[in-house]
């Protein structure tokens, strides 16, 4: 195997998820996009991480971090789409425009 | 390496099968107008990459995400889906009109093929690495004897999210809603 194809699979991955936070009005879909950005950076955390021969294996331990930051992220993230919703009863982002002149 | 040399060997055909479907689920997963087909699409997406952990070598990893992600993160994304009533169903209105949808995929094409370029460009000479396999035993002493402040930073990070995801989404008995 060769570092490359992880790099480029890792990089297909997170521009599908920059064109879904891109485009999804829903925020639950924003979150869900921005969820397969980060499982494209754990891919190119490990394959890093294996590719120097990691005698620590940093890079594993790195993507432990972001898997558990990111369930946080969900956590909090899901807690205020909730708090929006029952409070303008809707999740759409584009509706979200009470600071827009 | 030339095509023939990565062709001949077994483990790049593994990667195909796993990493083909991969970026095909990951783009269901961010056009597919129905919500809850986009969440098992991400379950795919996240299984596949579970695979590429183990093609790697990398098992901890890959079972942590099978456990944390599929067990748990897509299971509180259904209960958001279902908490805030998102359209369940077919509606055409879960993304934005053509005209973003567009310069969405110019932008996101555009950075795929600057970060592939770049990561090509500096790699491409690269020698193929054989896997050695990770034992979890080597994991397990390096988070708590070399990356022991960082372990114990992320478990004030959970706790943090704990109690803020109880403070924001608590309904207040007496505040009228």
């Amino acid at each position: 195997m060769i570092i490359t194809q992880f790099l480029i699979v890792g990089a297909a991955l997170f521009s599908l998820g920059v064109y879904g936070v891109l485009t999804r009005r829903n925020a639950v879909l924003v979150l869900l996009s921005v969820e397969l950005m980060l499982a494209a950076v754990n891919i190119n955390l490990v394959a890093f991480d294996r590719f120097v021969a990691d005698q620590l294996a940093g890079g594993q331990i790195f993507a432990l971090f972001v898997i558990t930051v990111a369930a946080a992220e969900v956590g909090i993230g899901l807690a205020i789409v909730l708090l929006i919703f029952r409070n303008r009863h809707s999740a759409n982002v584009d509706e979200l425009d009470l600071m827009k002149l | 390496m030339t095509l023939e040399d990565w062709l001949s060997t077994p483990e790049n055909y593994v990667f195909l099968v796993i990493a083909i479907p991969m970026v095909v689920a990951g783009w269901r997963v961010v056009t597919s107008q129905n919500v809850v087909h986009a969440v098992l699409y991400l379950v795919a997406t996240l299984a596949a990459s579970a695979g590429l952990f183990l093609l790697l070598g990398a098992e901890f990893v890959a079972w942590t995400v099978v456990l944390v992600y599929i067990g748990a993160v897509v299971v509180l994304f259904l209960f958001g889906i279902m908490i805030t009533r998102a359209p369940i169903g077919v509606d055409v209105s879960l993304s934005h009109p053509p005209r973003v949808r567009v310069a969405a995929a110019v932008v996101s094409f555009a950075l795929f093929v600057l970060v592939g370029g770049a990561m090509l460009d500096a790699f491409s000479g690269a020698a193929a690495f054989d896997v050695v396999p990770t034992r979890t035993v080597d994991i397990g002493e390096s988070i708590f004897a070399r990356f022991v402040v960082p372990f114990e930073v992320v478990s004030v990070v959970l706790l943090a999210a704990l109690i803020g995801g109880i403070v924001l989404a608590r309904r207040d008995p007496e505040e009228p809603t």
